[in-house]
């Protein structure tokens, strides 16, 4: 009677155990939102697939806590005013515990106050215009931001293109393009170089060969251009169309590989800024290129993807060190990011909640991307 | 000055433009009296052929390029002759409401179905013509611009023609001046306003085609700004009225383009539809448009 008891007593207990770790092992729930179609769907595409790979490697090495990882995303279609919405409805109805998202800066900071208000972090992979993060603590991003992007291009144009005199074509109804501007004029002026003409064209527009005629006018040695992929590739293949030969500097905006197949021959000779290179002979580079390669068929990726990558596995090992998904405690584990090791670099994530990080400068030529070399922050 | 006469040259290519895409507006606002609001996306489609075509044909080639031109107005005048028949024809005789609101429908089903067959991505068109610069002193022309206004003349020319010379032209004239009357005289009204559609949406498939050759980046929502523009063109020129058409296209593109070369390149699109507030102000049936009093 004695040992029955002891026996059921004991299978009680282990069965509440078995409940209890049946409870623990419920999947935990990230949410994406991206741009995956519409103008900016390279944006979101790549950054995605990144998130994807980086959620699947984690859940064969047997998840977070003992849980699984479940990535719920949502598309954008590169719309304004539609960030928010999905990014409500993760939160709302998903309830997820964090918040990937978004490679484009306007469209972070439409979702922003919106993860702050529930208190659930936000990892912006690749928005790098300052205001993202200021909209409040549950705000962080893995990326470097633009003072630091527009300073290293407008050194880039000092010091190795050796222009004194450039045209600013930017776009007046993106954050990130205004930002850009900006901070390359506050570094590129005091250098000693000066800003001959200052163009401006608005999201969604085809036609820059008025903006481009007026700066053949102005006569100037380099342009910058610091828009996204399909406009910028239209700037340059209009300028060579009315025979400006110079050199075209951008930001990451330019990282798609949709920008050489519009631009096309007409960009060789022009250079950008981004996060990373595919070329980068560091092993962490490599072992992300091979992997990233074996799962998407043979696709090289680029820098959102592999700042799609490091973003959870920063959550993750945010997530592993509070010990719980809980808002609060888990935006003190992510704002506590020191030297972790990613594919884009070593994020270390200061009080503002941004990563400092070294920009890697691309060049083209004939007709392909290849590293030029990496600027330290 | 150079840069003056270069300016006027990027302004007539992509005013050249806004003119195809406003004639096919004025010629069906002229038959049956209603803004065709699915022309913008016939356009649309018209660079989606394109695409397709110029896959089949080797690229860089003048009897290339001419075959995917002749395809899009081909497959647009089909396109527009059908959205004739299935949508509009069933509601002949019911206010012009019902069917502006139908027109409305039929653009949005044109730009939400493209999404899903042609995918929402910007594609990217290929080069179809041989492409190559000219240079006169300081000024630069690409083929692709000489193109763009060689091709709309020639099509603005042929329109006239077709209107002016021949019988299905006059017919057109009828219809327009009087659809009951026309009837009358034993013209078949069916017969014309299809072949007004079809006429119409061809112009808009080569401005899709001279579109995309420019600007190389299309997607299902591409038509919607030209659209626009264009519609405002054809109302700058008087609308129903087809060299009103032609003169608000190219006047609206020249304006655009002065504006975004100057420093007040934000307000492009403000000081174009001023322009047209003004004008409208002082000529209400447009530019060229004939005022007529309406009888109670």
């Amino acid at each position: 009677m004695k040992s029955l008891l002891r026996f059921s007593t004991l299978s009680t207990l282990a069965a509440l155990s078995l409940a209890a770790r049946a409870a623990d092992s419920s999947p935990i729930k990230i949410g994406e939102y991206a741009s995956l179609t519409g103008k900016e769907a390279g944006f979101g595409q790549t950054s995605h697939r990144g998130v994807v790979l980086a959620v699947e490697e984690i859940n064969a090495k047997g998840g977070v806590l003992g849980r699984p990882l479940e990535l719920v995303y949502e598309d954008n279609q590169t719309k304004p005013g539609e960030s928010a919405t999905v990014v409500k409805k993760l939160l709302s109805r998903d309830k997820v515990v964090a918040l990937i998202g978004e490679v484009s800066s306007g469209r972070s900071l439409e979702a922003a106050p919106i993860a702050q208000a529930a208190k659930i972090p936000m990892i912006a992979p690749a928005a790098t215009n300052p205001a993202v993060t200021q909209k409040g603590d549950y705000i962080f991003r893995v990326c470097f931001i633009d003072p630091f992007q527009g300073t290293v291009m407008a050194k880039f144009a000092l010091n190795d293109l050796k222009a004194r005199k450039v045209a600013i074509i930017s776009s007046v109804s993106n954050a990130y393009s205004v930002g850009l501007a900006k901070f390359f004029r506050e570094t590129f002026v005091p250098g000693g170089g000066t800003i001959a003409l200052e163009q401006k064209y608005s999201e969604g527009d085809k036609d820059f060969r008025a903006q481009l005629t007026a700066v053949k006018a102005a006569g100037v040695e380099a342009v910058f251009v610091p828009g996204y992929y399909t406009e910028s590739a239209l700037i340059v293949r209009q300028a060579r169309d009315l025979g400006l030969t110079m050199p075209f500097l951008g930001g990451d905006g330019w990282e798609d590989e949709q920008l050489l197949k519009i631009g096309g021959p007409a960009l060789n000779g022009c250079y950008y800024s981004t996060h990373f290179s595919p070329e980068n002979d560091d092993p962490a580079v490599a072992r992300f290129v091979t992997a990233y390669k074996t799962r998407w068929k043979g696709e090289v990726p680029g820098a959102f993807s592999a700042l799609g990558y490091d973003s959870v596995y920063v959550l993750a090992d945010a997530i592993k060190r509070a010990g719980t998904t809980e808002g609060p405690k888990l935006r003190d584990a992510l704002a506590a990011t020191k030297n972790f090791p990613g594919a884009s670099g070593v994020t270390t994530l200061d009080k503002d909640r941004n990563a400092s990080k070294a920009a890697t400068i691309i060049a083209i030529k004939g007709g392909k991307l290849s590293f030029h070399k990496t600027v330290a922050p | 000055m150079s840069e003056f006469l270069q300016q006027l040259l990027n302004g007539l290519s992509l005013g050249a433009i806004y003119a195809l895409i406003a004639l096919g507006y004025t010629m069906v606002y002229g038959v049956l009296r209603f803004i065709n609001f699915a022309h913008a996306d016939v356009f649309m489609v018209g660079s989606f052929i394109g695409y397709y075509a110029g896959k089949l044909v080797p690229e860089g080639t003048l009897w290339g390029g001419f075959s995917v031109l002749l395809a899009a107005m081909l497959g647009c005048a089909l396109l527009g002759m059908s959205i004739e028949r299935l949508a509009y024809r069933p509601l002949r005789g019911s206010p012009t409401l019902n069917v502006l609101i139908t027109a409305i429908g039929v653009s949005l089903l044109l730009e939400y179905s493209g999404q899903v067959f042609f995918g929402a991505a910007p594609r990217t068109f290929p080069p179809i013509f041989p492409s190559q610069n000219f240079q006169f002193g300081s000024l630069t022309l690409s083929s692709n611009q000489i193109a763009v206004i060689v091709v709309a003349a020639l099509l603005m020319l042929a329109l006239q023609f077709i209107v002016h010379r021949t019988k299905i032209g006059t017919a057109m004239r009828a219809v327009s001046l009087n659809p009951r009357a026309a009837q009358l005289v034993g013209i078949n009204n069916d017969v014309v306003i299809s072949f007004t559609f079809g006429l119409g949406s061809a112009l808009a498939g080569a401005g899709g085609i001279l579109y995309a050759m420019n600007y190389p980046s299309i997607d299902p929502l591409m038509g919607v700004m030209p659209g626009l523009k264009a519609f405002v063109a054809a109302i700058l020129g008087g609308i129903g009225n087809i060299r009103g058409a032609a003169l608000g296209g190219l006047l609206l593109g020249t304006v655009e383009t002065f504006v975004s070369g100057s420093q007040w390149s934000t307000y492009k699109d403000a000081i174009a539809f001023g322009i047209l507030i003004i004008i409208l102000l002082f000529r209400p049936a447009g530019l060229l448009g004939k005022f007529t009093v309406e009888k109670v």
